[in-house]
C-alpha cells in the first residue's frame, strides 16, 4: 500500500513538470496554431541559465527568479526576430524553424557548458517532511512551485486587462485588432509566458533527471501526450493531462512490477514508461482526437 | 459641415484581384452615411480598406489626417469602431469581457465602469446576460454585443457592417431605434453598410451607391431614395 501511495506521489510530482511544459506548448498553440518543438530544449537552456547563475554564486531562489525573467525575454525575442518574419509562411517552414531553434538550442547547450552530466541542487530542505515515508521533500516541492505558478497564470490571464487582451488575441486575432488590441505583442508575450512556464519546469526536474542538454527530450514526448491527453486547444485540460499523464505511467510500470512480482512473467516496467506516453498519443489521437476536454471544432464549409 | 473622414481614390485589392476602382467619398461630422449596392459591389471592402485590413491605395483621411497604411489597432486607437460582418463576437469569453477588452488599455476604472453602465443603458438586455458565455447569445443579442463593444471604444466614427444580417424584423428596428439615438446622443458619426436599403436610407442622411468597385451615385438620402435607379434595383418598386 505504501509502495503505491509513493508511486502516485512521484507520479503528481512528474505530472506537476509535464503540466507546466504542456501548458507552455498549449499557450502557443491556441494563438498561433503551431506546436514549439523546441520548447523543451529552451526549457532546458533556461535551466543552464539557473546553474550558471548558482554557480556565480546566487541563491536559488535568486536565480529562478532571474532565470525566469531572462527565459521571459528569450521567449519574447524569438517571437519577434524569428518567427515574426515568417507570419506568413507555409506551416512546413514554421516546423523546419522550431527543429532548427530545437538543435540550436541543444547544441549551444552543449558547446557553453559541455555534454557532461551535472548535478542539480534541490531547495527544499533534506529533513522529511510532508507525509513521511510517501512523498519526498523535492517532490512535495516541485508539487507546491508548479501549483503557484499555475494558479498565478490563472489569475493573470482570467482577472486582468492584459490576460484578457490575450486570449482576445489567441481566439480572434482580427476582431481583436479591430478592438484596438496589439495583437502581434500578444503573440510575443504568449512567447514570454511560455518561455517562462517552461524554464520553472526545466528548474524543477533538474534536480530528479540531472542537467545535460538533452534532459527535456523525453519530458517533451511526456508534455505532448499530456497535452494531446487534455484537450489540445484547452489550458486547463492540458494541465489536468499533465498530472493524468504523470501518475498513469507510474501506475502502469507499478502494476506491471506486481504482476512480474506475482507471477514472475515480465510484461512491464519502468523501461517502458515512455512507451506507455507514446501509446497514449496515439490512443488518444484515435479515438478522441479533441482530447478529454477539447471541444470539437466544426468547421462551416 | 466638415468632413470627419474623407476617402478619395481608393482602391483594393485581395492578392491579385482588385476589386475597389478609385472610390470617393465623404462623412460629415455627426452625420449617419450609408453605402448601398449589390453583392460584390465592394461594401464591406470599402469598411475594411478604411481599417487597412486589406491592401489598399489612394488616400483616407481622419478629422483632416491620413490613416491609410496605419496598422489596423492603431486606426481603432484613434477611436473608430468597426462593427464587422458577422458581429466578430469573443464566442468564448463572458459577455462582460467582450466589453471589457474594449477599453483594456484604459486605467482609470471607475470610468470603465461608468462606461459599461452607459452602454447597458441603450442594450438593457446586455446587463441581464452579463457572466453568460457570449457564443451562447441569440443572433440579436449577439449584434447588440457588436455595437455595445465598439460604443466601449468611445468612438467617433462607428462602420456597420450590415447589422441586420439574419435578423428578425422586429429586432432589426429596435437595434435601428438604438442606432438613431447612438448618432444623437453620443454624437458618434455613422457609416453604414446594409443590403436592407429602405431602412438604411431612412436612418442616413446621406447615401452613397456602389457598384462593382465604383461610386456610381451620390446625394441625401431623400433624393437617393427616389431616384428610379435607386428604386428599381435596390427598393424593389
Amino acid at each position: 500500500m505504501e509502495q503505491f501511495l509513493q508511486q502516485i506521489a512521484s507520479g503528481l510530482a512528474n505530472g506537476a513538470i509535464y503540466a507546466c511544459v504542456a501548458l507552455a506548448l498549449v499557450m502557443i498553440y491556441v494563438s498561433t496554431d503551431h506546436i514549439n518543438f523546441a520548447q523543451g530544449e529552451m526549457a532546458m537552456f533556461s535551466t543552464y541559465i539557473s546553474w550558471q547563475l548558482m554557480d556565480w554564486g546566487m541563491s536559488f531562489w535568486l536565480a529562478f527568479i532571474l532565470t525566469v525573467l531572462i527565459s521571459f525575454a528569450m521567449g519574447v525575442l524569438i517571437e519577434r526576430l524569428i518567427l515574426r518574419p515568417l507570419h506568413n509562411a507555409p506551416v512546413l517552414s514554421i516546423i523546419v524553424v522550431f527543429i532548427g531553434l530545437l538543435a540550436i538550442f541543444n547544441s549551444m547547450a552543449g558547446a557553453f557548458w559541455s555534454y557532461l552530466i551535472k548535478e542539480f541542487p534541490s531547495p527544499f530542505p533534506k529533513a522529511e517532511f510532508g507525509i513521511a515515508g510517501v512523498i519526498g521533500p523535492h517532490q512535495l516541492g516541485v508539487v507546491l512551485v508548479t501549483l503557484i505558478v499555475l494558479g498565478l497564470l490563472f489569475v493573470f490571464f482570467r482577472y486582468t486587462p492584459l490576460g484578457l487582451a490575450m486570449r482576445a488575441a489567441a481566439q480572434n486575432p482580427q476582431m481583436a485588432r479591430l478592438v484596438g488590441v496589439r495583437v502581434d505583442w500578444m503573440l510575443a508575450l504568449g512567447w514570454g509566458l511560455a518561455a517562462s512556464v517552461g524554464a520553472v519546469a526545466g528548474i524543477m526536474v533538474a534536480h530528479i533527471v540531472y542537467l545535460e542538454p538533452n534532459m527535456m527530450g523525453g519530458i517533451l514526448l511526456y508534455a505532448f501526450a499530456s497535452a494531446l491527453v487534455g484537450g489540445i486547444s484547452n489550458p486547463a485540460g492540458a494541465v489536468a493531462g499533465g498530472f493524468i499523464v504523470g501518475i498513469l505511467e507510474n501506475m502502469v510500470a507499478y502494476a506491471g512490477n506486481q504482476i512480474e512480482k506475482a507471477t514472475g512473467v515480465y510484461i512491464i516496467g519502468n523501461g517502458e514508461k515512455l512507451t506507455v506516453a507514446l501509446i497514449i498519443v496515439i490512443f488518444v489521437l484515435t479515438v478522441k482526437p479533441a482530447g478529454l476536454f477539447g471541444r470539437v471544432v466544426v468547421r462551416r464549409v | 459641415m466638415a468632413a470627419l473622414l474623407e476617402v478619395s481614390g481608393l482602391k483594393a485589392f485581395y492578392g491579385q484581384t482588385q476589386s475597389l476602382y478609385d472610390v470617393g467619398f465623404e462623412i460629415p461630422t455627426g452625420g449617419i452615411t450609408t453605402l448601398l449596392g449589390a453583392n460584390g459591389a465592394g461594401k464591406t471592402t470599402t469598411l475594411r480598406a478604411i481599417c487597412n485590413m486589406v491592401r489598399t491605395d489612394g488616400t483616407i483621411r481622419f478629422d483632416g489626417k491620413n490613416i491609410r497604411g496605419m496598422a489596423t489597432e492603431e486606426i481603432v486607437r484613434q477611436r473608430i469602431a468597426h462593427v464587422p460582418e458577422g458581429r466578430g463576437t469573443f464566442t468564448t469569453l463572458t459577455v462582460d469581457e467582450n466589453l471589457r477588452i474594449a477599453a483594456y488599455t484604459r486605467k482609470d476604472k471607475q470610468a470603465v465602469r461608468d462606461e459599461l453602465e452607459r452602454v447597458f443603458a441603450y442594450f438593457p438586455r446586455l446587463k441581464e446576460r452579463i457572466q453568460q458565455q457570449a457564443g451562447t447569445l441569440s443572433g440579436g443579442e449577439q449584434q447588440m454585443l457588436a455595437i455595445a463593444r465598439a460604443l466601449m471604444l468611445k468612438p467617433r466614427l462607428m462602420l456597420l457592417d450590415e447589422p441586420s444580417f439574419g435578423l428578425a424584423p422586429l429586432i432589426v428596428l429596435e437595434i435601428f431605434r438604438i442606432l438613431r439615438r447612438i448618432n444623437e446622443e453620443e454624437k458618434v458619426s455613422i457609416l453604414l453598410v446594409e443590403q436592407n436599403a429602405a431602412l438604411a436610407l431612412d436612418l442616413a442622411t446621406h447615401a452613397y451607391v456602389l457598384e462593382t468597385g465604383k461610386v456610381v451615385m451620390s446625394g441625401p438620402s431623400d433624393v437617393v431614395k427616389n431616384d428610379e435607379n435607386v428604386r428599381k434595383s435596390y427598393l424593389g418598386y
